[in-house]
Parts: structure tokens; sequence; C-alpha cells
């Protein structure tokens, strides 16, 4: 798998970890349910998901990776920062 | 048909023309006390112990694609009853008491082969885990034994024991850790079943599941409609989208794991032998090949094959700590996919709906489970009450955080395991 990280450009999996499904955040004062569904619970379908992907190799940004589980065809690639998923700006 | 010395002599003495199937190949019915779903080991196992200890035999295994192949399969063979804590410790050992007494239970020959298991420590801190280990162990009944650097060399001296980084220190040995014919597993469980009036039907793949009013009434199938009090999940890797079916959602992401094997060399490996340097493990099968992994790739796959990065590192792992192999020629890979949960453990629960149960979670270790697996889940579907040696595989332990069982001590979040 090849990722083109949008400040790298193309670079090799290796580059990266990956810490898993990219999901909104819940604000801090969402009831303890909502809290077990972001850490816990999962889709897990078999096709695109949303993942965040630390180019810890490269230059360092976290990256929403939206890759197909089945084919392990990276579809896009953006910086997470600007992807709206909640938490500490 | 029952297997025995006397009949192995007798067909090969009249040109080996009476064998016959193992298992019948029959319709499905319109209806079934238990309907479960796969045909992998743990829901072969699971029919068998129903029919066997629980007298239920109006049941249906509903299998995809063939029987055994999926995991049971794929995996690397390995049984071991040397887990450490609560919940995993008492429900392996069960497991382990079933293994030794499976052959004869079941009149086949699973090539169960208790050669002893060498985990390798490279360092003060993980021989004073090994210690903790080991003391879990023998408290809960089952054997380990410290071995230093000469107990190590004595049994596997061809391991590189002066690597820089990750000097062979010693081992924890536990004897009656081995390997078992993985596919015997699943057809020998199958044989059992279906002698007791299971039927296995393969080629037919669960589409959805009904439910009405909080309670299930059956299957959709690529082969119709089947009704059924009960329905047990024991999909694997496939557990998130079958149960997504009856609407529910798991704690659980489907993972690839990948596993090697050489050609065929003479004996050289004796034992099992499990490296704490990268979690690298190999043994040799009695065709003479080289089996071996490691970790899993670390990102959701359903592509059952790996990348790589995984390969290259599993290589470097046997380069580093048994350096002779580097001449042995890779004849095979191949991936299998894993349902991970956040803490590594398994799911043998009630799901919520009447009547539906799960088994699920088994990640990369659930070959070893697979008898003690199918005992307790039959346990539950007929009892509706948990085995005593599988009270802890709690679905709501996520939720309620009491009870997490994180074996390798990282967190029980996804994709640490
Ligand atoms: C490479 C590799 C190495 C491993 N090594 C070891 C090891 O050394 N020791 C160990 O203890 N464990 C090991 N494991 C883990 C072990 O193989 C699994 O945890 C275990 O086999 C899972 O249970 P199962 O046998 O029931 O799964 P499976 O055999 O996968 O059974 C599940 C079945 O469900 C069927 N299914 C799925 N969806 C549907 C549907 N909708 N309708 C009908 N049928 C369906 C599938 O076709 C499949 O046959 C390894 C796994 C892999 C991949
Ligand atoms: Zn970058």
């Amino acid at each position: 798998m090849r990722v083109t990280c949008p400040n790298c450009g193309e670079r090799d999996r290796r580059e990266f970890y990956v810490k898993g499904a990219a999901l909104v955040r819940p604000g801090a004062d969402a009831p303890v349910e909502a809290w077990h569904e972001h850490v816990h619970m999962r889709d897990n379908p078999a096709g695109d998901v949303h993942e965040l992907w630390y180019h810890e190799m490269g230059c360092g940004a976290w990256l929403n990776v939206c890759r197909n589980v089945v084919s392990h065809e990276v579809v896009s690639a953006v910086l997470a920062a600007g992807s709206d998923l909640g938490g500490a700006r | 048909m029952r297997f025995s010395g006397w009949r192995v002599l007798k067909e090969g003495l009249t040109g080996n023309k009476g064998w016959t199937g193992h298992w019948r190949d029959p319709e499905p019915k319109r209806e079934y006390d238990v309907v479960i779903i796969g045909g992998g080991g743990h829901g072969l196992a699971t029919a068998y112990y129903l029919a066997k200890e629980h007298g239920i035999t109006n049941i249906a295994v509903l299998e995809k694609g063939y029987l055994g192949g999926g995991n049971v399969g794929r995996n690397t063979t390995i049984v071991r009853a040397n887990y450490y804590l609560p919940g995993n410790s008492e429900f392996y050992s069960h497991s382990m008491h079933l293994w030794e007494g499976l052959e004869q239970d079941l009149n086949y020959n699973a090539m169960m082969s208790q050669r002893g298991l060498m985990m390798i420590y490279h360092n003060d801190g993980q021989r004073d885990a090994m210690v903790r280990r080991g003391n879990a162990i023998i408290n809960q009944g089952d054997d380990a034994e410290l071995l230093d650097i000469e107990g190590v060399r004595q049994r596997a001296p061809f391991l590189n024991f002066d690597d820089n980084r990750f000097p062979v220190m010693g081992a924890l040995l536990h004897r009656r850790g081995g390997t078992a014919r993985h596919d015997a597993v699943a057809w020998g469980f199958a044989r059992g079943a279906d002698m007791r009036g299971v039927d296995l039907i393969q080629n037919c793949e669960v589409t959805g599941i009904d439910v009405e009013n909080g309670k299930v009434r059956g299957v959709q199938t690529s082969r119709g409609v089947i009704r059924a009090k009960k329905v047990a999940l024991a999909a694997a890797g496939r557990s998130g989208q079958v149960a997504a079916m009856a609407g529910l959602r798991l704690p659980i992401e489907s993972h690839v794991l990948q596993a090697f094997v050489t050609e065929g060399l003479k004996p050289i490996i004796n034992h099992v032998i499990a490296f704490a340097e990268s979690h690298m493990y190999i043994s040799q099968s009695d065709k003479g090949g080289l089996v071996f992994g490691s970790y899993l790739d670390f990102y959701n796959s359903y592509a059952a094959r790996g990348n790589l990065p995984m390969v290259e590192h599993t290589m470097e792992s046997i380069m580093a700590m048994v350096p002779a192999l580097g001449k042995a020629r890779l004849l095979r890979s191949w991936g299998g996919i894993m349902d991970m949960t956040p803490d590594g453990s398994p799911i043998i629960d009630h799901s919520g709906i009447e009547g539906l149960y799960l088994n699920c979670g088994w990640c990369y270790g659930g070959f070893k489970a697979t008898p003690g697996s199918g005992n307790a889940y039959a346990h539950l579907i007929a009892t509706d009450r948990p085995h005593g040696a599988a009270t802890k595989f709690k679905l709501d332990r996520f939720r309620s955080g009491y009870g997490l069982m994180d074996e390798e001590g990282t967190g029980a979040q996804h994709n640490l395991h």
C-alpha cells in the first residue's frame, strides 16, 4: 500500500502508523454511552473506511485516509486537522 | 464407520475400497431447534457438543463455503494453555483438557502432538514477566518450567544465542503445548456432529437474520429461509457483518494475519518456539515444512492476504533468531481474517436478542480454543447459562470496564493487540 500524503506526496505504508477508524469525537460532556460507542463499537464494513494514519517517518501529520479494506486500494488522503472529526483544535 | 488399527489393516489389504464419506450432504430442512452460522472449528465443535452433551440434535450448521475452509484451515496449529489472566486462564485450561482426550472422543486422528512450547525471553524484564506467567499457569493447575540459557541450548542448539539486541537468555517451557492438524480437527468435529444427526449444510450463505419483537425467528440464506428457535453466531472474521444482519454493532474490527511455510525439510525443530523479540513463532509440521508467523498487519482488512512489510518483518526475525534457516525456501504464504476485540480476548455471551447467541473475538488465538469454545458455547445455548470455564467472556466488559482481559497489557483499545 502507498499513501499520497498531502504534504509529502506518495509514500510507502512503512512510513505510517495506522491508528484505526477516523470517527467524529463525542463532546467532552457526552454521556458514557457515546464514549463507549466511540472507543469500542465498530461498524467494521467490508468496503471503504476512513482511518487515521500518522505520517511518523515523514512530515508528522495525522491524515484521514479513505481505504478499501477488501482491495487495499487507497481512495484518498487528506489532513485530519481539516476533516472535522471534533476534539481539540 | 469407526476408525481403528484393524480397519486400516483390512482396508490396506483390500485396496482401500471400503472407506465411505465422513458426513452426509443433506438438503436444509425448513426448521431447526438450533442454527449455527459458520462451519469453522468453533461452529462444528459447538454442534458436536450440543448433540453429545445436551442431547440437542435437530441442528443445522450453515457454511457459506466448504467445511474448514476458513481460519480453522489457515492457522499455524498451535495449541497451548499458558494464559495468565483470570477468565482466559481457566478457559484455556479447560480447552487443553478437552484436546488431550479429543482423538479418543472423536475416534479421529487429529495428529495432536504435545511437543512442548518454549517462549524465549531476551532480557530481565521479560524473564520476570515469564516467571509471573509461569506461576499463574501452575496455580491454574497447568504446567510451566523456567529454563535458563543452557536449558534452551540443549533443546534448540541452532538458535542465535548471542544476538546483540535480543540475546536468548532462557525460556518458559510449557510441555503440554504443541500442535494439532487443523483440518483434521474440523473434519473430526464435523464427522462427530453428523453421526449424531446434525445437518452440515455447505455452500449456504446466511444473508439475513429474522428478529421479531426482540426474539430471533430464523435466518435468510442463499438456499432459502430457515426457521430456528435459537441462532448461534460462529463466523470468526465475519462476525461484525453477520451481527449487523440482526442490527447489532460489536466491539470488533477485522484484521489480517499472515502465515508462512517452507519446503519440507528433515527434522530440525522439535518444539514450538515463540520469541518475545518480535511475536515471531515457529514449528515444524509432520510433513517437514517450517510453519511460522508473527504480528497482524495492523490495519483493517477483509482481503485474506497481507502486505510485504509484515512479510519482511517476519523474515528479518527468523534471520535474527534462527539464522540457520536462511537457506530454506519459502513455499507459500497466506492470510486469514481475524475478529479482533479491544482487549484481544473473546466473547461467548447472549446477544441481547432472545435466542441469538454470540461467539466471536477469537483474534489470532482461536484454534487452541476450538474444543473449549464449542463446549462452553453449547452449554450456553442449551442452558442459557455460561459454562463454568467461560463466565468472563462477557460482551459488556468494554462498556463497564470491568473484567477486561488484556493479556499483553497494552490497553483495551482497538489496534493494540
Ligand atoms: C494465519 C493464521 C494463523 C493462526 N494461528 C493460530 C495458532 O497457531 N493457534 C491458535 O490458537 N489460533 C491461531 N489462529 C486463529 C484461529 O485460526 C481462529 O481464531 C479460529 O480458527 C477462528 O474460529 P473458526 O475456526 O470457527 O473460524 P473459521 O474457520 O474462519 O470459521 C468461520 C466460518 O464462518 C463462515 N461464514 C462467515 N460468514 C458466513 C455467512 N454469512 N454465512 C455462512 N457462513 C459464514 C466462514 O466461511 C467460515 O468457514 C490463526 C489464524 C490465522 C489466520
Ligand atoms: Zn507527510
